[in-house]
């Protein structure tokens, strides 16, 4: 799960994490009440999408004034932004962040992530901080320095030493730096993030570490013991679809193709789209209903996959092994009488019973397209489309 | 055939579930040899028919000979149960259980060094030697005897790659879903090390997915070392970057783990790939016949 930058900060001072004073608002008047109360002669007013590159597209500004913090809270608030991360469509900003502007010295990075060859967390910074941390790593990966952290032992004072040190700290910035990692590892640790991503970290003026930017993942595995964090999902991020499906227990992602599909499991279910694409067809959506086909499960999935208007055909592809294809084809059925799809269905069921509900969906009233293997299925709802 | 033979005698623990008493028929039912289960609380009584339950692994080791574990625990609970079974000096212990948090599997990580048994999953559909014993959720049926390893990151897109293989007549050694979690017991390499060494095995089907670098790696070593052809396909080409594609494990972050640059590394290694998953069997038999 995602969440904005002005959330992870709650998160930060919450642990001690050193970060700029501002709030949240969601109006131009609440953005002004949030100035005055900061009482600068310098206020940031930053857009909060789920979303990198936000300065870039014109989402962060300086402002000298209340005059300026009034007409760029006005500017940016509905603004749709298009960040190399937000897809060509952009994303429309809801909520500001307004904070105190600070002295920077200078510009630096520091993560934590999942380090997945090792299985153990990794702190990791660079002194090339503003910039985007995926081009470091891929032209100049020296300049990103790395602690891997024992998950017995936790992170150890000589760890944080030595990544001061990468970061060309000294004296008390190197206290500042040393304190700051301590609280960063225990609001990491303590909320079951799986990211946690600074940039820039900054070296004030006046020697001290703070936190300029926050960004915060959390491992969604774990969210069942953390309802403090769940509380701050934002659904206006998420694709409407997507949210409904959830709802159902199922798991959707909506793309930009016409071929709308249906699969048991995971692996599966990414396989199907890349035959679809392979037979030069380009699938609408991921869409894992999960081991137990029923006809629940297979009439919400139509609904979610139907309410995508992009959708031309349907390529239903369900591996039944325990569970038997024959009762996955009535449930097919079942579900097609309570929704409407005025599309072309494929339906392609292996595994149990397959040739039972071969005849049981050839008998059917229902205007099928029968596949009996993966290729064929695809195939034809390519063929489908096209027509 | 690797992991799974005559020998394994199977705990279940989370016998008394939903889930764990199904599966666990389903397992006696194709002649694996289940000896007891594990529910805490509940030791003294028995499940599934005529099983004992016991309160602890230690004691299903002991008293009823367990030397495998299968693990159907819900996930709060799940990564403890592993490290109960791994305490208890089990050889093979398997979790399907799907969900664990990420900070419980770097625990156990941490914890399964230096000890002897060995962990598939959490998160995967288990592991079986067709003909001699199915430890997992897999359907039994569509196996069948013979000769080809298959290692897979996915459940059902490895049914469908072992239903390809069984239309061909061609029947599979051991089949093991390692699992789609980030942090994971056993790894392709792990597993291809087995089969390296394994005489009933001539061949192995690789089956991975968008996300990490465990193909990559796999590639490197087994083009160092592995002496029999693999089949590989890898799931995700379409998927985009920065969504979980179901799997947990299956994302691709900060440019990392995209199929592009698995298939490019398998190719490197020599190994064949199909970019269709309707071809994995076909390619196969190809693979088999210059053998």
């Amino acid at each position: 799960m995602n969440i904005h930058e002005y959330q992870a900060k709650e998160i930060f001072r919450k642990y001690e994490v050193p970060v700029p004073r501002g709030k949240e608002a969601f109006s131009v008047d609440e953005a002004l009440d949030v100035a005055k109360s900061l009482d600068s002669n310098i206020y940031v007013v930053k857009a909060q999408i789920h979303a990198g590159g936000r300065g870039k597209a014109g989402g962060v500004k300086i402002a000298k004034n209340m005059d300026e913090v009034k007409s760029y809270a006005t500017e940016i608030l509905g603004k749709t932004l298009v960040t190399h991360q937000t897809g060509p469509s952009g994303k429309k900003v809801g909520r500001l962040l307004i904070e105190e502007g600070i002295n920077i010295a200078r510009e630096l990075y520091m993560g934590i992530v999942l380090d997945r060859q090792t299985g153990k967390f990794v702190f990791m910074v660079s002194t090339e901080g503003g910039m985007e941390i995926e081009k470091v790593a891929s032209e100049t990966p020296e300049k990103i320095v790395k602690e891997w952290i024992d998950p017995g032992l936790g992170l150890q004072a000589y760890q944080t030493r030595k990544l001061s040190r990468a970061l060309e700290l000294t004296g008390s910035q190197t206290r500042s730096a040393v304190k700051f990692m301590f609280a960063l590892w225990e609001a990491f640790k303590a909320s079951d993030a799986s990211l946690v991503e600074i940039n820039p970290l900054v070296v004030t003026a006046e020697d001290q570490v703070m936190a300029l930017d926050a960004k915060m993942n959390f491992d969604d595995n774990a969210l069942y013991r953390h309802p403090d964090i769940l509380a701050y999902r934002d659904l206006s991020e998420e694709e409407p679809s997507e949210v409904e499906a959830s709802k159902y227990n199922l798991n959707y992602i909506k793309l930009d193709g016409n071929v709308g599909c249906m699969v048991n499991g995971a692996g599966l279910a990414m396989g199907t789209m890349d035959i679809i694409k392979l037979y030069g067809g380009e699938p609408a959506n991921f869409l894992d209903v999960g081991g137990v086909a029923n006809p629940d499960t297979v009439a919400n999935g139509f609904r979610i996959i139907m309410s995508d208007p992009n959708v031309k055909a349907v390529l239903i592809n369900i591996f039944g092994g325990i569970v038997r294809c024959d009762r996955v084809a009535q449930g097919i059925i079942q579900a097609l009488r309570e929704v409407k799809v005025n599309v072309p269905v494929v339906v392609r069921l292996a595994g149990t019973n397959a040739e039972e509900a071969a005849v049981i969906l050839d008998e059917s009233e229902m205007d099928f397209i029968v596949a009996h293997s993966l290729a064929e299925a695809a195939e034809k709802v390519t063929a489908a489309i096209k027509e | 055939m690797i992991l799974i033979n005559k020998d394994s005698k199977i705990v279940v623990q989370g016998i008394t579930g939903s889930e764990g008493s199904f599966h666990t028929e389903q397992m006696i039912a194709y002649g694996t040899q289940v000896v007891a289960g594990v529910t805490p609380g509940k030791g003294g009584q028995t499940a599934v028919g005529d099983l004992p339950i016991y309160d602890t692994v230690k004691e299903a080791k002991d008293l009823a000979g367990a030397n495998t574990s299968v693990i159907f625990v819900p996930p709060p609970f799940a990564a403890d149960a592993i490290m109960e079974a791994v305490d208890a000096g089990l050889d093979l212990v398997i979790c399907i259980t799907e969900g664990i948090p990420t900070a419980d599997m770097v625990k156990v990580n941490a914890f399964m060094k230096g000890k002897a048994t060995r962990l598939v999953g959490p998160n995967c559909p288990g592991v079986i030697s067709p003909g001699t014993g199915k430890v997992g959720i897999m359907p039994g049926f569509i196996h069948q005897p013979g000769k080809v390893g298959v290692i897979s990151r996915s459940g059902t897109l490895t049914y469908e790659a072992v239903h390809q293989l069984s239309s061909r007549g061609i029947g599979q050694s051991t089949c093991i879903g390692i699992g789609g979690d980030p942090i994971i017991g056993s790894n392709f390499i792990d597993l291809l090390k087995l089969f390296n060494e394994d005489e009933g095995t001539d061949a192995v089907v690789m089956i991975g997915e968008i996300g990490g670098t465990a193909e990559e790696e796999a590639a490197e070593w087994a083009k160092a070392n592995f002496t029999k052809p693999i089949v590989s396909f890898i799931a995700g080409t379409t998927a985009p970057p920065g969504r979980r594609m179901g799997h947990a494990g299956a994302i691709i972050s900060g440019g990392k783990g995209t199929a592009a640059d698995k298939i490019a590394a398998l190719k490197a290694a020599g190994i064949a790939v199909t970019e269709s998953p309707a071809g994995i069997g076909e390619l196969m038999e190809a693979e088999l016949k210059k053998l």
